[in-house]
């Protein structure tokens, strides 16, 4: 293709590239210019300096993450409540959507749908209150229940049990998530064809026995896309939900990688050791989205990369 | 046989219903809670007990919380970037995909991997807060809505929307003489209400429930507040005084003096909460419908 023909293409489509340029040039800033911001981990970072004025530094600042307690910590704490919550986020949902189609009233059927769906538009900051408040020690529902089967003698100071942090902070996702990871796969049971049911009730399969035949195969191909994107997603555990729930008592077992970050890059000021957590906290992730979509691979034959 | 059968069959039943209807309650028991105290007299919640009715039934803790400066201008800003945040965020995403759907765009391929490399890559917090310092963002309004202008997520949702459509009716406005733009504006757009009403709930919501940009950036510029900063605020003010030490009968006054009052607390909450509970039921059948497309293409 000569220079002129191209040319004459791209006049052709002009409308197209006034429509979408802009918004390239945006994504580049926003997303594409902070990667730039990695080389800062191989600088002894100064604010003010210009780019050509830092001090490089080489894997110094790795060392020194290397070296810290409070790192191995904090990748500790991130790498055990990312794979609670990936357990949790692809096993539950499928539960839930496989019992709420077995219900046969479809008045509350769509009654409890439309109210699972509710936590998940609902701030973490609601949410973190909210549960403060259910599992608070005076008063909180949970530890009235608890107190009231005589399971326990006197109310638990949950929010204050170090040991507790992970599994608190995975049942709030359970609880905010659950009704809204279960939309896909509801979508994916509806489309079963009603005609297997039906020859399987003339075989006199029980509800269970369809279940397990019928349904959870049938949705087999979304359980697989849906958990290899999730896997993807471990990239972006987020902080929120820990920087909410947390404090200062269960400090060793609420700190992440990213708050871990926040608070000794950002908070002290030392931009370079930060992003140095930055940067390995991406590469872990996406070992972790390569190994895992590897995996799978080999099971099923089925990949998203 | 066949009664065994049925017997076990009634008693899946039981179970799912059980099941179902315990899932219900502890989604819609807290939320109800919540409300309960809000309405209630707040030295009165104190003595604690109650469930889903307020005892002593009183607007006051609202007519508090009004009171507060900040909480109106955080209702201020928390409304106008929920607004602009939605509406830039919809043109943008709605373009992108109108043109990412064009087939014989040149620069299809490339835009598509530009955007879909952003789900997967981010450079981190720090590298982004420099940034949004070396441009002088912080400390102003656009801070909270030009950074997430740009969703490669709802791009792709509206995009395979677009897909659904029937070719034809591109084909034959591009015949009458009509440039892009005008078949994006006047024959496209039109037939996206469903996908444009899934993403406008996403982006509003996302606006609305935001704290960590308001907290990083503006946290200490009063009249650029957020709704949810506030309540941020108010709830973690007392985060280790209601889950560190108990609060006895002999310091009462005194924590009162230093914490909000339970029921001013739920009433921030739900003043917090209330605008989505009253949009996103209507909005349902959309994002059903747009989940479920979005997960299935991408």
């Amino acid at each position: 293709m000569s220079v002129i023909s191209i040319w004459q293409r791209i006049v052709r489509q002009r409308y197209l590239y006034y429509m979408s340029v802009p918004f390239v040039i945006f994504v580049f800033v926003f997303s594409y210019m902070p990667l730039w911001g990695w080389t800062m981990a191989f600088q002894q970072f100064r604010v003010g300096k210009s780019f050509f004025d830092q001090k490089w530094v080489g894997f110094d600042n790795f060392r020194m993450l290397f070296q810290d307690d409070q790192f191995f910590n904090a990748l500790r704490n991130t790498l055990a409540m990312s794979f609670m919550g990936l357990i949790a986020s692809f096993t539950i949902p499928i539960l839930f959507a496989v019992l709420l189609n077995e219900v046969r009233i479809s008045f509350l059927k769509r009654f409890v749908q439309t109210v699972s769906y509710l936590p998940h538009f609902v701030s973490w900051v609601v949410v973190a209150g909210i549960v403060t408040k259910m599992l608070s020690a005076e008063n909180g529902v949970v530890n009235q229940i608890l107190v009231g089967l005589h399971l326990i003698h006197e109310p638990i100071q949950f929010m204050a049990k170090e040991n507790l942090f992970w599994y608190l902070v995975t049942s709030a996702d359970i609880w905010k998530e659950t009704g809204w990871n279960a939309i896909i796969y509801l979508a994916a049971i509806a489309g079963i064809g009603p005609e297997l049911y039906e020859a399987a009730r003339v075989d006199g399969a029980s509800r269970l026995k369809q279940i397990w035949h019928i349904t959870l195969p049938g949705i087999r191909s979304t359980i697989i896309i849906l958990l290899i994107m999730s896997i993807g997603h471990l990239i972006s555990i987020g902080f929120e939900k820990q920087f909410l729930l947390g404090n200062s008592l269960v400090k060793e077992k609420s700190e992440v990688l990213d708050l871990y970050a926040l608070n000794y890059g950002l908070g002290m000021g030392r931009y370079s050791f930060g992003t140095a957590i930055n940067i390995f906290n991406s590469v872990v992730s996406l070992i972790l989205l390569f190994v895992a979509n590897g995996i799978f691979k080999k099971i099923t034959k089925e990949s998203i990369m | 046989m066949k009664v065994r059968i049925s017997l076990t069959d009634r008693l899946f039943d039981v179970i799912v219903y059980l099941v179902i209807s315990l899932v219900a309650v502890c989604t819609l028991y807290p939320f109800l809670n919540v409300l309960a105290i809000s309405l209630n007299d707040s030295t009165d919640t104190v003595r604690g007990g109650i469930t889903v009715f307020p005892r002593h039934l009183t607007f006051d803790n609202y007519s508090l919380i009004f009171s507060f400066a900040g909480l109106l201008t955080g209702l201020k800003i928390s409304v106008l970037r929920t607004l602009a945040g939605t509406v830039l965020g919809l043109i943008s995403s709605s373009m992108l995909a109108y043109v990412l759907s064009r087939a014989e765009f040149d620069g299809r391929k490339f835009l598509s991997l530009f955007l879909a490399l952003t789900m997967y890559v981010s450079g981190g917090l720090i590298p982004f807060y420099l940034l949004m310092r070396d441009m002088h963002l912080i400390g102003t309004f656009w801070v909270y809505v030009l950074p997430g202008l740009v969703s490669a997520f709802n791009v792709f949702i509206i995009r395979s929307f677009i897909d659904g459509l029937p070719y034809a009716l591109q084909e034959s406005a591009k015949l009458d003489g009509a440039n892009d733009f005008t078949i994006y504006w006047r024959v496209i757009l039109p037939l996206l209400l469903p996908a444009l009403a899934t993403v406008a709930l996403f982006l509003a919501v996302g606006q609305w429930n935001s704290w960590f940009d308001t907290y990083l950036y503006n946290g200490s510029k009063e009249h650029l507040t957020t709704l949810q900063f506030e309540l941020m605020k108010v709830l973690q003010s007392t985060q280790v005084g209601s889950s560190g030490q108990e609060v006895n009968g002999t310091n009462m006054n005194q924590v009162m003096n230093r914490i909000s009052p339970e029921s001013v607390k739920m009433a921030i909450t739900i003043i917090v909460t209330v605008p989505i509970l009253l949009v996103y039921p209507f909005l349902q059948r959309y994002f059903v419908t747009g989940m479920t497309l979005g997960a299935v293409k991408s």
